[in-house]
């Protein structure tokens, strides 16, 4: 417990001094910031009830609220935060191929399911603080356009609140397991980002359409990653058609079953990592 | 108790039906810097791998302080470069071996101390990607240095290092092994492995060719003499030698004796040959270098 705990803290440490970790994490945020708040309040405030994909200015008002910021945190989580966190957790684990270091690390005496184990949990250290940035700042921007528009301040359901964060979390976790899984797999950074990428963008999109194609695929489809972080999303708020709809949120799963996929998701990406750290040999 | 830190039988590591690493038996007694030698290719980075887990071998046995080779305990008992240093370019020197330290569950006077020991500490604020090839090599060191491990098993630690870098390397390694520390260290700098070595392996196509003292690898010293006349030369010299003394032609054709030089007082023998009244041409002690003994065996391979 000692060895894990000595890992992570320097997995953790090593990783916050990482730039690659605030520029992402602030791509992230920026986004969050752009389309949950910056687009649609230019489009609010243009005065015109067409501006927003047709949606009645009110309607998009409320939209950008505080008892809308559950609904707001998990909206971008299946396609765009998905990929971002993949992102990092790839190259948190693909860069130390190219830079040599699994060497150094894995011969100082933690173990290897211990080392990766480290990474791993300094990874979710991360994540957990991202994800609590990002609670911050939804609650904040929300906050400050009501203030700007003389609404009262009316918070959200706070079990929904936290819904809404336990959700992202199982969303964002299950994309950086992911990104740990393909890091080791492909033992480098570039091809593990893009064959994560094409994923979460683009394959399992297509897969969906071939769903419309052929009877019964779409079994296959729905319980895919991207499917199933979509469809926790859009069981807890996000709109999935519609004006409002947004990228990668989808109704095929119940919000249960969605959840407990993006948890065995999660576990079968961290095994299949820890199990090829164990394996193979460090060249 | 062994007296062998590390140990290896038959230890095999084969990429397909390619053996990178043939049925290599070594041992290295506690205590002792033993160089690990071989040409470029002949395995001596896959042995080093092996013997810190980070290859599995695929035949034979080795053991580290007496444990499985990568197994935690035996790991956090020894320091390694292996292969040139790799650490993260982003960070410092000094916050390299802070991360490295903290996962030896060490502190941060830890790092300092070892940065000091390369004489680093001036760049140490510096990201390890602004270093020379030289100072890579040197933090390097400094982690396998981190916590003062009883096993330093160092690939080409000379590797990038200037002239004078090279002997600060050569004094740290004199110095830890003053200390008591013992050091497994391959080179392909032969006089180096001659200065300090106490003990040699040579590893050459996957296989060891050879073990022992870097002595017993030159071989005897040969004293050579022409002189005239010859019967009373080798009269002489038979005298002055334990093991008595041959004589046939050299390349040139001239009548030579030849006898083992240990032990032999050349100005005394000179001296004596003189007052027998022997013209003595020339006397010479041929000592091969250990380039030479290596040059030879791995071309005979």
């Amino acid at each position: 417990m000692t060895a894990l705990l000595n890992t992570t803290r320097a997995e953790l440490r090593r990783i916050l001094l990482w730039p690659a970790t605030w520029v992402l994490g602030g791509i992230w945020i920026t986004l969050q910031l752009m389309f949950s708040y910056a687009f649609p309040f230019i489009a609010y405030r243009s005065n015109d009830p067409d501006a927003f994909q047709g949606g009645p200015s009110d309607q998009l008002l409320a939209s950008m609220l505080p008892p809308e910021a559950p609904t707001i945190m998990i909206q971008g989580t299946p396609m765009f935060g998905g990929a971002i966190v993949m992102i990092f957790a790839a190259l948190a684990v693909g860069s130390t191929y190219n830079w040599g270091t699994w060497k150094t690390t894995l011969t100082q005496g933690p173990g290897r399911l211990t080392t990766m184990g480290g990474m791993a949990a300094a990874i979710g250290v991360c994540l957990a603080g991202l994800i609590a940035i990002s609670t911050a700042v939804t609650l904040g921007m929300s906050s400050l356009i009501a203030v700007i528009e003389s609404r009262d301040i009316v918070w959200p359901d706070w079990g929904d609140l936290g819904v809404a964060v336990g959700g992202t979390g199982l969303v964002l976790g299950m994309w950086a397991a992911a990104g740990l899984f393909l890091g080791a797999l492909t033992r480098g950074p570039a091809l593990s980002v893009g064959l994560g990428l094409l994923w979460t963008l683009a394959v399992e999109n297509l897969l969906r359409g071939a769903a419309n194609l052929i009877d019964g695929f779409s079994a296959v489809t729905d319980v895919l990653p991207g499917s199933s972080a979509g469809s926790l999303a859009g069981a807890l708020g996000a709109a999935s058609s519609g004006s409002e709809a947004t990228p990668g949120v989808l109704d095929a799963l119940t919000g249960p079953t969605a959840a407990s996929l993006l948890g065995i998701y999660l576990v079968v990406f961290l095994v299949g990592t820890l199990i090829l750290i164990k394996r193979r040999d460090v060249a | 108790m062994d007296d062998n830190i590390v140990s290896t039988d038959r230890l095999t590591k084969r990429y397909g039906d390619h053996p990178a690493v043939d049925q290599v038996s070594l041992s290295v007694r506690r205590g002792e810097v033993y160089g690990f030698l071989g040409p470029n290719g002949a395995g001596k980075t896959t042995t080093l791998r092996m013997l810190l887990g980070l290859v599995r071998p695929t035949g034979g046995t080795a053991s580290v302080h007496g444990l499985a080779p990568g197994s935690p305990d035996a790991l956090r008992r020894t320091g390694s470069l292996i292969e040139g240093p790799g650490f993260f370019p982003y960070l410092s020197g000094l916050e390299n071996l802070r991360v490295i330290a903290r996962y030896r569950g060490l502190g941060r006077r830890d790092a300092d101390e070892a940065l000091e020991r390369v004489e680093l500490t001036s760049r140490g604020s510096d990201r390890f990607r602004t270093y020379s090839l030289g100072m890579k090599q040197r933090l390097g060191v400094a982690a396998a240095l981190l916590g003062r491990p009883d096993l330093l098993i160092l690939d080409e630690p000379t590797n990038g290092l200037d002239p004078a870098g090279m002997a600060s390397m050569r004094s740290l390694i004199q110095s830890l092994s003053d200390d008591g520390q013992t050091v497994l260290l391959s080179s392909h700098l032969l006089a180096e492995v001659q200065q300090f070595c106490h003990r040699v392996g040579v590893i050459v196509g996957g296989k060891m060719a050879y073990e022992g003292t870097v002595s017993e690898l030159r071989g005897s010293r040969v004293l050579r003499l022409h002189a005239d006349p010859i019967d009373r030369a080798m009269r002489v010299l038979k005298g002055a030698t334990a093991s008595g003394a041959d004589l046939a032609d050299d390349e040139d054709g001239r009548p030579t004796l030849t006898a083992d030089a240990r032990g032999v007082d050349i100005p005394a023998l000179i001296r004596e040959l003189v007052a027998e009244d022997v013209d003595v041409h020339s006397v010479s002690v041929n000592e091969r270098s250990l380039e030479e003994v290596f040059l030879t065996m791995t071309e005979a391979k």
